[in-house]
């Protein structure tokens, strides 16, 4: 007995040596090591030095707050403003009942934007700190700092639904079937609402800035995910017509640069179709999609071709037919497998969309480009600005594919 | 109550000369057979004989080519209808168990009855879980197939079959996989099952079983039927040189 108490007892080899020991082991382990480290310290030391002392010298960002509704929402006239702000109230109700009834990731990340909220009402987001601000009349002043309690009102509300929604998705279940509806309604809606009628109608050529690329990005998303699906089933049709149209689209679409399906989008429909106008915001979330769709296509059948012919049988047997057997054994693992690649896409769409301010939109990159006109000189701040929007977003994505994964974890062999 | 007195005279299967091909390879010539409800028939055969691909062109995971097969009073045709109707009748247990593993052992069970047979949620997992009772592994229901043995996955397998409350049962080397420690607590439900009255078809080289269980046993060899009889004139008496040199071989482990 005695024994075995001892037995138990060892602890495996612990391996923790200090930092000292730390760095000892992967910085100055050999001399030419040592020497490397030594190098990459300077380096390090003169770019860091490099860009703070630009930052906190040389740079001028008041460029930044006073363009951040340009950038939020480009040239959106500002008395219809109100549009943007009961569609964020639309989808924050969504998320607020997504969040009360699933737990995990979905909690966690509505925790997330709630924060974001409460951060924008207290950071001071409107103030104007132009240098020549001396000049800037009373009446002006007034204005904006009405203006500044009317978009926090409109913040303070948009918190409160929030969490009132939190607590009803949290009390009643029952909700759960018409989430999803409600979110794919929503596209429409909020498509309808930004866009009103009548003489107020904001004409899409006003729709800007970070909300264009949002629009853009996510419509993009959302269409090009099951169309991919779609094309990457019929790709592995019995059906030879199916099969070979599709391979053709895929093939085609993955062949030409996406700055040309836009370019074609843009000029060629009207060409070849100029008895009336699309609507050029249109045109170029349907070229986005189809785009990503090919490739969305190729991820899928990656999944598809990695799940085992049995799974297909052990389905078939059991007496699913072919729509049931992909959707409730097929595709959810097969997507699963190629979460990452998947995400990879929405990534690259999300950073693809600045291509249409080649076009002439002026979503985000378009709107930078614009300010710049105005601002000389400040190409860097503003450049590194709109980066660090695209960054928070993309790294957003990313972060949220890794939990999506770990989550799945369970259970997979 | 012997098996004999479940068997009755009526056909279930009835197989007239069914070939199957893939590609040049003609891998069944010319299977001629009638399985009778209530009978257990184990079917046996060096490895590459056509055995997995007879049972499967029962349920018609396998087309065949020429000739005829009748499940139940349907004739197996391209018509996606009767091949649905078919497998609602007939269940299948595979030697690789192939249990869906994105779901809990439950909902492996449930998927079926609650598609194709549109019972409720509820009373699905309530049938579900007798029928995991009844398997001995009602407690594994809420696990995932990777968190059990492989013992255990083939009887949740055997369930998931049984769930669709078929008439005809399929299996396809069920114990092959498994490590021996684990072969008799699946030939044990396996056995039950047959005790209650299914019609079984068994691909096995479980001869113990065999002797025990089947009205009849068949030796495949070469895509042919080579000899059928009951199994005790099987084992002791084959009459062919290829069944004894078979049986010799197989009784030698
Ligand atoms: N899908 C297939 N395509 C081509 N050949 C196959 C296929 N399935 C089985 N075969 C071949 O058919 C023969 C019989 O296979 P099978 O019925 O699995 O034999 P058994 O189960 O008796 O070992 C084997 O030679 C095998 O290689
Ligand atoms: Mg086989």
């Amino acid at each position: 007995m005695e024994e075995q108490a001892d037995i138990q007892q060892i602890k495996p080899p612990t391996n923790a040596k200090g930092p000292v020991g730390w760095l000892r082991e992967n910085l100055f382990n050999t001399w030419y090591n040592a020497l490397l480290t030594c190098v990459a310290l300077l380096f390090l030391y003169f770019t860091f030095k490099g860009i703070l002392t630009w930052a906190f010298t040389e740079a001028e960002w008041n460029v930044i707050p006073a363009n951040l509704q340009l950038f939020a929402i480009g040239p959106y006239p500002r008395d219809q403003v109100f549009r943007i702000w009961i569609c964020l109230y639309i989808l924050t109700g969504l998320l607020g009942l997504s969040a009360g009834i699933w737990r995990g990731i979905v909690q966690r990340w509505t925790i997330v934007v709630g924060s974001i909220f409460l951060v924008f009402l207290v950071i001071p987001f409107e103030i104007v700190p132009r240098q020549d601000s001396n000049y800037v009349s009373i009446e002006f002043r007034f204005n904006l700092i009405w203006l500044i309690f009317e978009s926090r009102r409109w913040l303070l509300g948009n918190i409160a639904i929030l969490i009132v929604t939190f607590f009803l998705g949290n009390r009643i279940s029952r909700l759960r079937p018409w989430i999803l509806g409600g979110w794919i309604l929503s596209f429409p809606i909020i498509m309808f609402v930004l866009h009103g009628f009548g003489e107020n109608a904001v004409h899409t050529s006003l729709w800007g800035g970070l909300m264009l690329t949002l629009i853009l990005a996510v419509v993009g998303i959302a269409v090009s995910f099951p169309l991919g699906v779609f094309l990457a089933l019929c790709r592995q049709s019995k059906l030879p017509a199916i099969k070979w149209v599709s391979i053709f689209y895929i093939e085609t679409v993955r062949g030409v640069p996406l700055i040309t399906i836009l370019f074609m989008g843009n000029t060629l429909i009207t060409i070849f179709i100029p008895y009336f106008t699309i609507d050029q915001v249109l045109k170029m979330m349907v070229a986005i999609t189809l785009f990503s769709a090919a490739y969305m296509a190729e991820n899928v059948r990656g999944g598809l071709q990695s799940i085992p012919r049995g799974q297909h049988e052990a389905a078939q047997a059991v007496g699913l037919n072919y729509v049931q057997s992909m959707l409730f054994v097929v595709l959810p693992q097969a997507l699963r497998a190629v979460i990452p690649a998947i995400v990879g896409q929405f990534i690259a769409l999300f950073k693809d969309t600045s291509l249409v301010s080649i076009i002439g939109l002026i979503d985000l990159l378009g709107v930078a480009k614009s300010i710049l006109a105005e601002w000389l000189g400040r190409h860097v701040e503003v450049y590194l600005f709109i980066a660090l929007i695209y960054f928070i977003f993309c790294f957003a994505m990313s972060k949220v594919s890794q939990e999506i994964e770990a989550e799945l974890g369970v259970g997979k062999r | 109550m012997t098996e004999n007195e479940n068997t009755s005279n009526d056909p279930i299967i009835i197989c007239e000369d069914v070939h199957k091909w893939f590609d040049d390879f003609h891998v069944l010539k010319g299977i001629t057979t009638t399985f009778k409800k209530g009978e257990k028939a184990v079917i046996c055969g060096p490895s590459g004989s056509g055995k997995s691909t007879f049972i499967r062109t029962i349920n018609r995971l396998e087309e065949h080519q020429r000739g005829t097969i009748i499940v139940d009073g349907i004739e197996l045709t391209n018509d996606l209808r009767n091949i649905n109707l078919i497998r609602q009748e007939v269940g299948m247990v595979f030697q690789q168990f192939n249990l869906f593993p994105h779901l809990s052992n439950l909902k492996n069970i449930t998927l079926g009855p609650i598609r194709v047979r549109k019972l409720s949620k509820r009373k699905a997992e309530e049938e579900a879980l007798a029928l995991l009772e009844r398997m001995g592994i009602a407690d594994q229901a809420y696990k995932y197939p990777s968190e059990i043995s492989g013992g255990q996955q083939q009887r949740v397998a055997i369930a998931r079959a049984l769930a669709m409350e078929p008439k005809i049962m399929l299996f396809d080397e069920p114990t092959s996989a498994l490590d021996p420690e684990m072969i008799s607590e699946v030939l044990d439900v396996m056995r039950e099952l047959a005790h209650s009255g299914m019609t079984m078809l068994v691909v096995t080289h479980e001869m113990g079983f065999a002797r025990e269980v089947a009205d009849r046993v068949m030796f495949f060899d070469e895509g042919v039927v080579v000899e059928e009889a009951v199994p005790a004139d099987f084992f002791d008496n084959p009459q062919h040189e290829r069944t004894k040199l078979f049986i010799s071989q197989t009784l030698q482990h």
